[in-house]
């Protein structure tokens, strides 16, 4: 199945996307020109919890510009349904019902309880600090075991903060008696605290009714235009066929823009009901809390081994932090790593148990590698912890029970099937990058000559999941849509090659890879290639990107489009040559007898004479155009092995990153730059759930650190050169071999951190930092072994 | 992220600064770099109604020998300050400070009179002017006057400069062969220090506190104890006397003061390398 990577594919080819991002010709959906359109601003609850009891518009509507001021109660009709959740994850799950604007009840700071509407955005945002509400202030609730106890409700109706209970737990005696008989076991609870996505362009809305036939076009920073065109429909009643969606340029979203959100649905319902553009655009502020967030779990794991140190259970619990209400995919981001808790090791039994529990506080949802990067970090970490139970080098005890080559295709204890992979060779390389020996020599001579920086290196190996997904498995995880792509190629008549995608990048590339991917079906160049996306009347079907499924689900309908035009064009060729099209072969671009360069027939002229249609075989339809759905018949599991160094300085409890090493497999790489920019990127956005991201709320529910100020996003300046590496184990499941990179470098890079840290300061006796390893939590850390 | 409504006009001289500022009164704020002053602006926790723009008065932005002393311009940007060829060798310490002020977009456009005057005791070049011990000259009503650095830091976001005087330049006395260390702890290159140290020694020794109270302030018992005699580690379990740390995300009162410990030690064995 794997295809050869051609001349252009498997080259790192500068970005197409790229002239037009940096020299600001990129438009994105703040810089729309719209003469005439009203601005909207969001009042927000203050409160984590409160009753409206009242809203006073009377000096937001004295403030100049300002025309209205609509509550919850005057905006309840806009709404036939309300705000979507797409992933039911249990038959019983609670769902409380969830409006685009707050009707009695605000549920966490920033929950929408009105909409100023206005003539310039300036007057807007003065409307709404002049919007008077009165709120009741309602108990707030925080912690996840704290709001488990239903001590304070969230949701008075539901009678519970428990939205779901979901087990999978496919053989439970066999755990059982694997605890039962293991030689050693550890039990580690892990918190994976939550996470701001902070996307370079925070959201923004526009919405413009056409002057005829009754189109609404909505342009949103979104990932999701397909879904959101769906949603839009059946939360405000109007037919599909009606709703345009645009993304423009969209300035990254790492899964915070795969939702449908209440500003979206607020500005469709208010442009139809003024009959004229409106729009919005979130703050920086306000995207903290007005945008989902990540993460914000709590993982029991407890690890079983023989006396070998081979892992014989896993037996894992969770609690997930839901927020206040169920986004579009919120209860299924846990069930996303419910299936890798075992991780690369080939560990027989198995037990996964999440409860969504519901909070004070901001939704979350998917924020990249969704559910993944805390599975691999609970594993990863408890590794760590059985191997210092057991007295095992941290290597070792991951060479003694890595899932083996051999034993690919892996029927995973969780239910899944691996497609390929071979783990090992990752983790010696990263080791041999960062000089693994040297660094434990120079740590034993630092331990030993009393030094106070202590140095560390830590290690971890992940797969995971994605290219999501094979139709018929989201259908068993009760997901309510399917995970196939759709692609159109064209050969126009000149010979020039466009491709609609049903994929929507917003930073990751797709029309470069797209473009080399088609350029060498057809031997032309990247540059005649045109990739259209991101317009629902465009390009009317796909699924959109997330969930690093769009090389391997999207670029693979790509490639398998184009083989349709490629398949044609030879039989055209054939017709038009008098030959049979078994003894043609496709060459440079041009079909020829095998071995006769001279008969050679370019595509372009293939192209022309589809075009024409002047003489083609009998039956055949004139045009090169064809459309391929794709739905997958597997997922992918890219793996790697990430290694890091740290320093830790005893005295301030400082950590500095000194050297970091990522080899990672994601089977063929299209283009091996746009690989390497995605790892870095994810591999920093790990790093930054480790050592510094936290979005903290205090007692009362109140984000602490809503500002890039506060909410310390790490730049390059704090992190080393990283080392990359890879090995190229193709997926047997698609036609590309490829597997989805999106998501890797942040699956693998947090518990190599912590993994580092933890080994820097375990000969003072500590075993654990929570994340964010702070320089104060780690001094006091220090500090409370010192005392022991 | 969007300010309050307010008027903008610029002064063409320090006078015409002065006399705007008179004008305006008390709900009138100077814009130089804007650096500090914007932001405030723009999470609406500063809400002047006039702005008086002196960012272009070009006479105030300048490094010229003083003398006994380097004399700076108000106006002059932390870039120019850090790129200064004589404070590089009269004041090499100013030169470090202001070369980690922010990141390179606010040291270009920052100013050193706006940070001075601005008065935030979380920023580094208020504790560099207590350690080398400037003087800040102001123009105002009744003319020209001249404050020493002792005393200048009244409180948080406040100095002793009037509502009407305008910060025209700072002069700093010459250190060349002084020792000097700036100890900068800070999550992030572009944040403030969560605990900062200025220091320089010669005959005498000078230490500035970043981020360790209302003001920023001068780490007082650590002199005097060195002017006594002390060794550098007793000194430096002085350092947090007379500080009232502020609680943050970043860092506890304890371990702000602990900072302070291992930050003046380590500035003073370095300036006294």
């Amino acid at each position: 199945m794997t295809a050869v990577m051609g001349t252009v594919m498997g080259t790192s080819l500068r970005r197409k996307e790229d002239p037009r991002l940096l020299t600001g010709e990129a438009r994105f959906v703040d810089d729309l020109v719209l003469p005439g359109a009203r601005w909207l601003a969001m009042v927000r609850s203050p409160e984590a919890h409160a009753r409206i009891t009242a809203i006073d518009a009377t000096a937001a509507l004295d403030t100049p510009g300002v025309e209205a001021v609509l509550t919850g109660k005057e905006l309840r009709e806009a709404w036939t349904q309300p705000m979507p959740c797409a992933w039911p994850v249990t038959d019983d799950m609670k769902n409380p019902v969830h409006f685009p604007v707050a009707v009695d009840e605000a549920c966490y700071v920033g929950d929408i309880v009105a909409v100023v509407v206005a003539s310039s955005r300036y007057a807007a945002r003065d409307g709404a600090e002049a919007v008077d509400v009165t709120y009741e202030r309602l108990p707030a609730v925080v912690d996840l075991e704290d709001a488990l106890s239903d001590r304070v409700l969230v949701h008075e109706g539901l009678g519970t903060n428990r939205s779901y209970t979901w087990t999978l737990a496919p053989d439970p005696p066999a755990v059982d008696r694997a605890f039962a008989g293991a030689a050693h076991t550890v039990r580690a609870r892990y918190v994976q605290q939550r996470l701001i996505p902070e996307a370079m362009e925070p959201r923004g809305v526009a919405v413009v009714p056409q002057p005829v036939g009754g189109e609404i076009v909505l342009y949103s920073s979104t990932q999701i235009p397909h879904i959101l065109r769906v949603m839009v429909g059946l939360t405000l009643g109007i037919p599909e066929q009606k709703v345009r969606i645009i993304a423009p340029a969209v300035g990254g979203g790492f899964g915070s823009k795969l939702n449908v959100y209440a500003e979206e649905l607020i500005a469709v319902a208010l442009a139809r009901r003024l009959g004229g553009p409106v729009r919005w655009t979130e703050e920086r502020r306000e995207n903290a809390v007005a945008t989902i967030q990540g993460r914000g779990q709590i993982q029991d794991i407890e690890l079983a081994a023989d006396a070998d140190g081979k892992v014989t259970a896993v037996r894992v619990q969770i609690l997930a932090d839901m927020g206040a209400y169920l986004q579009l995919v919120t209860p299924g981001i846990p069930l996303l790593g419910a299936f890798l808790y075992h991780g690369v090791y080939a560990i027989p039994a198995y037990s996964f148990e999440c409860t969504g529990v519901f909070t004070t506080k901001t939704p979350t949802d998917a924020y990249r590698g969704a559910g993944r990067p805390e599975a691999s970090y609970a594993i990863e970490r408890a590794m760590d912890e059985m191997a210092h139970e057991i007295g095992l080098a941290p290597d070792e005890i991951r060479r003694r029970n890595y899932i083996q080559p051999e034993q690919f295709p892996y029927a995973s204890p969780a239910g899944l099937t691996f497609d390929s992979g071979d783990y090992e060779p990752t983790l010696d390389r990263a080791l041999e990058l960062v000089g693994y020996e040297g660094i434990r020599k120079e740590q034993a001579d630092r331990r030993a000559s009393g030094s106070t920086r202590h140095l560390g290196v830590g290690m971890a190996t992940y797969v995971e999941m994605c290219g999501l997904a094979p139709s018929r498995v989201l259908a068993s995880l009760n997901y309510v849509a399917g995970g196939w792509e759709s692609a159109t190629v064209r050969l126009l008549p000149t010979g020039k090659a466009q491709v609609v995608s049903g994929t929507t990048p917003h930073g990751q590339g797709h029309e470069t890879c797209w473009s080399m991917i088609v350029a060498d079906k057809f031997g032309i160049d990247p540059d005649d290639v045109e990739v259209l996306h991101s317009d629902t009347a465009v390009s009317p079907l796909g699924l959109d990107t997330y969930g690093s499924r769009s090389l391997a689900v999207g670029g693979v309908a790509v490639e398998l489009a184009a083989q349709k035009v490629l398949d044609k064009a030879r039989l055209i060729a054939a017709h038009q040559m008098e030959a049979n099209e078994d003894d043609l072969e496709f060459v440079g671009g041009a079909f020829q007898v095998k071995g006769s360069p001279a008969s050679a027939v370019p595509i372009q002229a293939l192209a022309f004479e589809a075009f024409t249609a002047h003489n083609l075989p009998d039956g055949m339809e004139p045009n090169l155009a064809e459309q391929v759905t794709f739905d997958p018949p597997n997922f992918v599991f890219p793996f790697g092995t990430h290694a890091a160094v740290v320093e830790v300085d005893e005295e301030t409890g400082e950590i500095r990153l000194l050297d970091y090493a990522a080899v990672d497999d994601c089977g063929n790489q299209v283009n091996p730059m746009i690989v390497a920019g995605q790892l870095h990127g994810g591999i920093v956005q790990g790093i930054a759930q480790a050592l510094w991201e936290e979005a903290v709320y205090d007692e009362d529910g109140q984000l602490l650190n809503a500002t890039l100020v506060d909410y310390l996003v790490p730049t390059a300046a704090e992190l080393p050169n990283f080392k990359l590496d890879h090995t190229v184990t193709p997926s047997p499941t698609n036609s590309l071999g490829v597997k989805g990179v999106g998501e890797a470098g942040t699956i693998g890079s947090a518990p190599t951190i912590i993994n580092a840290v933890v080994d820097a300061l375990s000969h003072l006796g500590i075993r654990d930092v929570t994340m964010p390893a702070t320089p104060q939590r780690v001094w006091k850390l220090i500090e409370e072994a010192k005392a022991r | 992220m969007i300010t309050a409504p307010f008027d903008y006009v610029r002064a063409d001289s320090v006078d015409h600064a002065v006399q705007l500022l008179g004008t305006h009164g008390e709900d009138a704020k100077l814009l130089a770099g804007g650096h500090s002053l914007l932001p405030l602006m723009k999470l609406r926790l500063a809400t002047p109604s006039v702005l008086i723009d002196v960012g272009r008065l070009a006479e105030l932005s300048y490094v010229r020998d003083g003398g006994d002393h380097v004399a700076i311009g108000a106006l002059t940007s932390h870039h120019d300050v850090a790129t200064s060829d004589m404070v590089a060798t009269d004041v090499p310490l100013l030169r470090r400070v202001a070369g980690q002020i922010g990141d390179p977009q606010v040291r270009h456009l920052g100013t050193i009179g706006g940070s001075v005057v601005h008065g935030d005791p979380a920023s580094d070049m208020p504790a560099a002017m207590l350690a080398l011990r400037a003087t800040f000259v102001t123009v105002g009503p009744g003319g020209q006057r001249e404050h020493s650095v002792d005393g200048f830091f009244t409180g948080f976001l406040e100095t002793a400069i009037g509502a009407d005087e305008v910060l025209t330049e700072i002069r700093v006395p010459k250190v060349p062969m002084a020792g000097w260390s700036f100890q900068k702890f800070q999550r992030r290159a572009q944040d403030w220090a969560v605990v900062g140290v200025a220091c320089v020694r010669n005959d005498t020794v000078g230490i500035g506190l970043v981020n360790m109270g209302s003001t920023s302030l001068r780490a007082t018992a650590v002199e005097d104890a060195l002017g006594s005699g002390a060794s550098i580690a007793d000194a430096a379990a002085l350092a947090d006397e007379g500080t009232e740390p502020v609680d943050d995300l970043n860092a506890s009162p304890e371990y702000r003061r602990h900072l302070a410990h291992v930050l003046v030690r380590r500035a003073l064995e370095e300036a006294s390398r």
